[in-house]
């Protein structure tokens, strides 16, 4: 019999957890004023670029897409890690999947909605977004995206939502009198009256397995339709059946290692090693290897089949992306997302995490140069006798595409502030109330 | 039994949701079909009106890039003075394509007013559309700028206004129309309209009147008769004698534009004609500039 109290596992859950939402480090500040600089820096670019019209980018007539479209195509693809970590491995029944589902859904709202505004920065008359709704017509391709990113968008949100309702009613409850009475009525709000009753749970469960087998078609039939945007036409390269599957694929790549990034920062900052464990690593490692070569082998088909061939528009593409003014960045990217990390998850049995997390930084630098090979090459490819295009972003679309990704990022920082950024109540509820043999180390 | 009865009605109600639910996923391709099938039936929609299918046929015996002549291409300079076209763009542009046994010839290329159009199929506000002559038209006031047409279009005829269009100040005074799409607007996709102001009027699109050789041709294939201001001539002999093939016909586009192979022989000049070709100049507008980080 011991006189001091012993933390139960579930208590010492809530105390890591909840830390982070009571208690803020002034470099955290710090952190926070970089990033809405490098935002503001980006409102400054983009009122620019509303002042004098797309002529401030370094687009033409011949490549009327550049970083704008590359980055709609990479950070839709990032949102994967949702519908991949909270859907799939929900259904599969992966246990170890719980800690990490907040996280990854966090990743898909973001990416969402950072890749749904690219389109419209790219738009020469952002004035006119309305026409879309007034006058949209279903033939095109571009309408399909829409209605797909919205309705993803909406089905992410509630997914992210619906498990966040135990969490915000706890912190209520842990509230009491402390803390400001905005939080208090923050959190009253978004908890929706939840009291942990039998039937409450058995719903709420419910909501959540429905979405988590709705939001897989979601997922996937939004980034076969953005491959449609560029398949439905006649260039050398987008004009491909694999785009689809090519897309969604490469999405759930550069998705999953986007999570493994997020997870071991998360990790680091808020002492979640407790429950973001190296499992969690080794087996999302694996599951990167497996889309790695997946992601490669389509590559290579893809590549292959009109390298085979060399159909007159096909091989001048080939040739810009293999040999000529591309090459760097195809070999960087082959290098880069291909290579590299298929021999870190390789011989990463010892020091999972550091490898791991390694191999996924060069997956999502490389997968962000594909995007680039993929959008920009083809329309540098002459369609009529000598007409080469050349394509130089400038600052206008460097800034932006920099203050899009601290918006990601910025959005991280501010959710971690109010969100846990673990589900406590399925953790606790798949452990019933105790941590899992093995998994759990002592503090 | 009313077991039976009930998965009976069951049934039929299911069914009946089916049917409704395949008809309404699949009305907007029975819409795509119907609107193929609308351009062949033409008499039936516009009674009234003498329905046109206007068309272009380049001559390119006659077409010499105007080195002959020692001037820049006329077909694109009367393009640009009547249009105010912007600097750079070129609605009629004239390529030298290299020939196989050396040389070249010219190839004018206005847009080509594709039958199946895939700059109107991928536009997603209808600001693109053919009009009922068929000619591929852009209504300015409701373009959006996304450019997903330039992407589609096969032969790069469609141009951007970047920035805001550098235009003389008369064009200031001109009435907006897609028929005549004049002054340009900022933001948005701009390209050859064949005129389409012009043609109900009996005249030519000012590149057929401007050529000086008279390489260019505006006809009807449904009166199946084409003029190059100078000749009247029986379109369909005269495309099938002169060999006529249509630019990437393999694509499927079904352009409204045919040439008549030939490197400028007409003219006297040979394939490999010394020669240089003069590109096309505007009076007004400076080149594209880029502003500084601190503009």
């Amino acid at each position: 019999m011991r006189a001091k109290h012993v933390e139960s596992y579930s208590e010492r859950l809530e105390r890591v957890v909840l830390h982070p939402l009571f208690h803020t480090r002034r470099g955290y500040y710090f952190f926070v004023l970089f990033l809405l600089a490098v935002v503001a820096w980006g409102f400054y670019a983009y009122y620019n670029q509303v002042r004098y019209g797309l002529t401030v980018t370094g687009m033409g007539d011949v490549v009327m897409y550049g970083f704008y479209i590359v980055n709609f195509v990479f950070f839709i693809g990032i949102s994967y890690a949702g519908a991949l970590v909270s859907a799939i491995l929900r259904l599969t029944k992966a246990g170890w999947r719980t800690p990490i589902t907040r996280i990854a859904e966090l990743i898909a709202v973001g990416g969402l909605t950072d890749g749904a505004i690219q389109p419209i920065i790219d738009l020469g008359r952002p004035d006119r977004v309305w026409h879309i709704f007034a006058y949209g017509r279903f033939q095109s391709p571009l309408l399909w995206d829409i209605i797909a990113i919205i309705t993803y968008l909406v089905g992410s949100f509630i997914y992210l939502y619906l498990p966040l309702i135990p969490d915000f009613a706890l912190i209520r409850d842990r509230l009491g009198q402390g803390g400001s009475s905005f939080k208090r009525r923050f959190y009253t709000l978004f908890a929706l009256g939840w009291r942990n009753g039998v039937e409450q749970r058995q719903r709420l469960e419910k909501a959540i397995g429905i979405m988590a087998i709705l939001i897989i078609p979601l997922a996937v039939s939004v980034h076969t339709v953005v491959a449609f945007i560029f398949s439905t036409t006649l260039r050398p390269g987008w004009n491909s059946t694999i785009y689809g599957i090519y897309f969604v694929i490469g999405a759930v790549f550069s998705g999953t290692a986007v999570l493994l990034i997020a997870i071991a920062i998360f990790r680091k900052i808020y002492h979640l090693e407790e429950y973001i464990t190296e499992k969690h690593f080794r087996n999302l490692g694996y599951l990167l290897l497996v889309l790695l070569l997946t992601y490669f082998y389509l590559t290579f088909t893809e590549y292959l089949t009109i390298g085979y061939k060399l159909e007159a528009g096909e091989k001048e593409l080939l040739q810009l992306v293999v040999l000529g003014k591309n090459a760097p960045w195809f070999w960087l990217f082959f290098i880069s997302s291909i290579v590299v990390p298929a021999v870190l998850i390789i011989f990463s049995r010892r020091k999972t995490i550091p490898l791991v997390v390694t191999a996924s930084v060069l997956v999502v630098i490389g997968m962000w140069l594909k995007r680039f090979i993929i959008v920009v090459p083809t329309l540098q490819v002459p369609l009529m006798p000598f007409e080469f295009g050349t394509y130089t972003p400038t600052w206008v679309e460097i800034s932006i595409g920099a203050a899009t990704l601290a918006g990601f990022v910025l959005m991280f920082t501010l959710a971690a502030k109010f969100i846990p950024s673990i589900s406590m109540w399925e953790v606790t509820s798949e452990s019933g109330g105790e941590p899992p043999a093995g998994e759990g180390r002592a503090k | 039994m009313p077991g039976k009865n009930l998965s009976r009605r069951d049934f039929i109600k299911w069914s009946a949701g089916a049917v409704g639910f395949l008809a309404v996923g699949f009305s907007p391709l029975m819409s795509l079909l119907s609107r193929v099938k609308a351009s062949d039936s033409a008499s039936q929609t516009m009674p009234d009106e003498k329905r046109r299918a206007w068309c272009m046929v380049i001559d390119l015996k006659k077409c010499d890039g105007c080195v002959t002549i020692g001037t820049t291409p006329q077909c694109t300079e009367a393009c640009i003075a009547a249009h105010f076209v912007p600097r750079g763009q070129q609605w009629i542009q004239v390529y030298q394509v290299e020939l196989p046994g050396g040389g070249s010839y010219f190839m004018p290329t206005p847009c080509f007013q594709c039958e199946n159009a895939p700059c109107v199929n991928v536009c997603p506000v209808a600001a693109t559309y053919q009009n009922k002559d068929g000619i591929v038209l852009i209504d300015h006031r409701r373009c959006i700028g996304c450019r997903l047409c330039m992407a589609a279009c096969p032969y790069q005829r469609r141009f951007f206004n970047w920035g805001a269009p550098e235009l003389p100040p008369e064009a200031a005074f001109a009435e907006y129309s897609p028929l005549y799409p004049v002054p340009a607007v900022k933001g948005t996709v701009i390209k050859c309209m064949f005129c389409a102001h012009l043609l109900p009027h009996g005249k030519l699109p000012f590149c057929v009147s401007g050529c000086p050789m008279k390489a260019l041709y505006m006809g009807d294939l449904n009166e199946d008769i084409a003029s190059n201001g100078a000749e009247v001539v029986q379109l369909s002999k005269f495309l099938g004698e002169n060999d006529a093939y249509r630019y990437k016909e393999e694509l499927g586009t079904q352009p409204r534009v045919w040439y008549l192979p030939g490197h400028g022989q007409t003219f006297g000049r040979k394939a490999d004609d010394p020669r240089t070709f003069k590109p096309a100049t505007w009076q007004w507008g400076t080149e594209r500039r880029r502003p500084e980080i601190f503009p």
